[in-house]
């Protein structure tokens, strides 16, 4: 089984979020990059179907050199390749269909993506990337089993879960659950050495038009002081609560 | 030329959602000087529609739609667009509508942007503002291709009454091979869930174990709400992962978020800042959640929650 996981490169999540050139670029100032949180569970699961199933798994991104760093931190927790693909991520579509072609070129069977990069958002490349290559798709990917070209897995809805029964080739949009927080990797000294020989491709990116174009950004209000009740005195908050704030 | 907006429904009811995203569907139809066609599955009587400004409703009825299906639904929607020859394509911000979005866009060549918080600015470009950054920031997105395709964040628009004709007709539409079928769906259906709730109860670590829960639920159920928590709870096991907020667990967009011993972290902040009200019971005075919450009570959550559950519980008797 070939597998790929899609790493996208985004902010800390302690990162202060600040814009420059008239708020309409993301300030990077001091900003620590990190593998996108969901696709931290995805790689892990990876690596276990690489273990238990011989699974084959590179790791691509769409993106500048900045990225590499990502790349290689991906490569040191134990994926066997990595692509770059030198494009501007300039939106879930354009980086859809460069992953797109990766996909078509590769031949992988199962693609694993992340539900939503905790930048921008989106919770669209892993979808768009399905419709665009035909493959079956399952969001908010909470368990995953193959076998064989079958596949079984648990997408979780509001309120519940739901399990689902399809095949390869399948891309997922994966959460937390594909394995557990406590079962994430983190880079060992001989996972960073054997790191720096695997190979990590950078291929130019195909022709792909942006369908939606990031104009600016705005910070929320600032927040006034919080309003302090004493805690032998609920009556008041439920007095606040029903004539201020008027949500009871 | 219309605005299509995709209804969503549970149990064949409507859900809150699908009034919202008619509102909204109604705010952009107004600016583009064209109506709103509502896309209903499985629903007999849609007059409700009729309520939010929806002009003409497309009733779809097919034993294959029953359970929800991403690509079975993208291709309703998708023959529902070209009947209708719709311009701009609303859903809601739920699992099944933001599973759904990207397979339609794609069968579309249509831009997508999802989380938007407000009706367009401006038609001509098409700019919209969508929360980013785990809501730390809005940005504020053109759609530049023909048909355009919203996602509106849970909420973020609210009802807005206008009354309509919601003329109804059946649609009948072919379904493709699903390639997904679902086995089984687990889920509580007398619980109010998060994505849904007006009103979330959430505690942290400060409850000490998943055996002190009970005051938790009783005064989410004293308020019709849902009940969330903070990540190390469900890392622990105290609580499913769904109940799990924060930048890398769920968003709320709630109008009251009541935070139980919870500290506050960052992270934890960014799935909660689209939620109106906040309101933190927590021991620790310099607990950073009190600088983002609007009212506080510094004490015991032995203590408070079930002296609130009770003043509660008068108080809606009084109501
Ligand atoms: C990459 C990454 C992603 C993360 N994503 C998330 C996320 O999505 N969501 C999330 O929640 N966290 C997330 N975190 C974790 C976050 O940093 C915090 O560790 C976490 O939110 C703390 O949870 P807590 O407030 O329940 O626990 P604690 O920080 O332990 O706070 C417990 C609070 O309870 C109070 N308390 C104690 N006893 C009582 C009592 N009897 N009555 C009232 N109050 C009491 C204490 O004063 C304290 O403020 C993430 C962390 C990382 C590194
Ligand atoms: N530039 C990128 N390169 C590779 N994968 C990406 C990129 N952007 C997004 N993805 C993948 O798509 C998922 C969802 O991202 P998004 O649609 O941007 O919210 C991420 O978790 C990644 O797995």
């Amino acid at each position: 089984m070939k597998i790929l996981v899609c790493i996208s490169h985004v902010p800390d999540t302690t990162s202060k979020i600040n814009f420059t050139e008239g708020d309409t670029k993301f300030d990077t100032n001091g900003v620590q990059f990190v593998i996108n949180p969901n696709d931290e569970f995805g790689l892990t699961r990876a690596m276990w179907f690489k273990e238990k199933q011989g699974a084959n798994v590179t790791v691509v991104n769409v993106g500048g050199a900045e990225t590499e760093p990502t790349l290689r931190k991906a490569l040191a927790i134990g994926a066997d390749a990595a692509i770059r693909v030198n494009a501007i991520a300039e939106d879930g579509f354009s980086v859809a269909k460069q992953l797109a072609k990766v996909v078509e070129d590769g031949g992988y069977d199962l693609v694993i993506a992340g539900r939503e990069s905790i930048d921008y958002n989106g919770g669209m490349v892993p979808g768009m990337l399905a419709g665009l290559t035909g493959a079956n798709f399952v969001n908010n990917c909470i368990a995953l089993e193959i076998d064989g070209t079958s596949a079984t897995a648990t997408r979780e809805i509001d309120g519940g879960k739901e399990t689902v029964s399809t095949s390869l080739p399948l891309v997922i949009g994966g959460q937390k659950g594909l394995v557990e927080e406590s079962e994430l990797r983190i880079p060992n000294m001989r996972g960073i050495m054997m790191a720096r020989k695997k190979p990590l491709n950078v291929v130019e990116p195909v022709a792909a038009d942006a369908a939606t174009n990031s104009v600016s950004f705005e910070k929320p209000a600032p927040k006034g002081a919080v309003k302090l009740v004493a805690a032998d005195n609920l009556d008041e908050l439920i007095d606040l609560l029903h004539k201020e704030a008027k949500v009871i | 030329m219309s605005v299509l907006v995709y209804t969503e429904s549970e149990q064949n009811k409507f859900k809150k959602a699908a009034f919202e995203v008619a509102s909204y569907a109604k705010a952009v139809a107004d600016k583009l000087g064209t109506t709103v066609t509502a896309v209903a599955v499985n629903i007999e009587d849609t007059s409700e529609l009729g309520n939010y400004g929806v002009d003409k409703v497309l009733k779809v009825s097919n034993t294959n739609l029953e359970h929800f299906n991403s690509k079975g639904y993208a291709a309703v929607l998708k023959q529902a667009v070209k009947a209708e020859n719709a311009q701009v394509v609303i859903l809601s911000s739920s699992a099944d509508s933001k599973y759904l979005a990207p397979l339609l866009a794609v069968e579309l060549h249509a831009g997508y942007a999802s989380n938007v918080v407000e009706a367009p600015s401006s038609t001509s470009p098409f700019t919209v503002k969508r929360s980013a950054f785990t809501n730390k920031a809005f940005e504020v997105t053109e759609i530049k291709s023909d048909i355009k395709i919203i996602g509106v964040s849970n909420n973020a628009f609210g009802l807005v009454e206008n009354s309509s004709s919601a003329a109804a007709e059946d649609f009948s539409a072919s379904i493709p091979e699903l390639g997904v079928n679902v086995n089984s769906v687990d889920k509580a259906t007398d619980k109010v869930t998060i994505a849904d709730a007006e009103i979330v109860v959430s505690a942290g670590r400060g409850l000490k174990g998943p055996e002190n829960w009970g005051m938790v639920e009783e005064l989410a159920d004293v308020l019709g709400a849902a009940t969330a928590c903070s990540k190390p709870v469900s890392d622990l096991g105290w609580r499913p992962h769904g109940e799990h907020v924060g930048q890398t667990g769920k968003p709320v967009a709630s109008n009251l978020y009541i935070a139980i011993g919870i500290s506050g972290a960052i992270q934890h902040l960014a799935g909660i800042n689209a939620s109106k009200v906040k309101v933190v019971i927590n021991t620790d005075p310099e607990a950073p959640f009190f600088k983002a919450a609007d009212y506080g009570v510094v004490g015991d959550a032995f203590e408070v929650v079930p002296q609130l559950i009770e003043k509660l519980k008068a108080f809606k008797a009084q109501q």
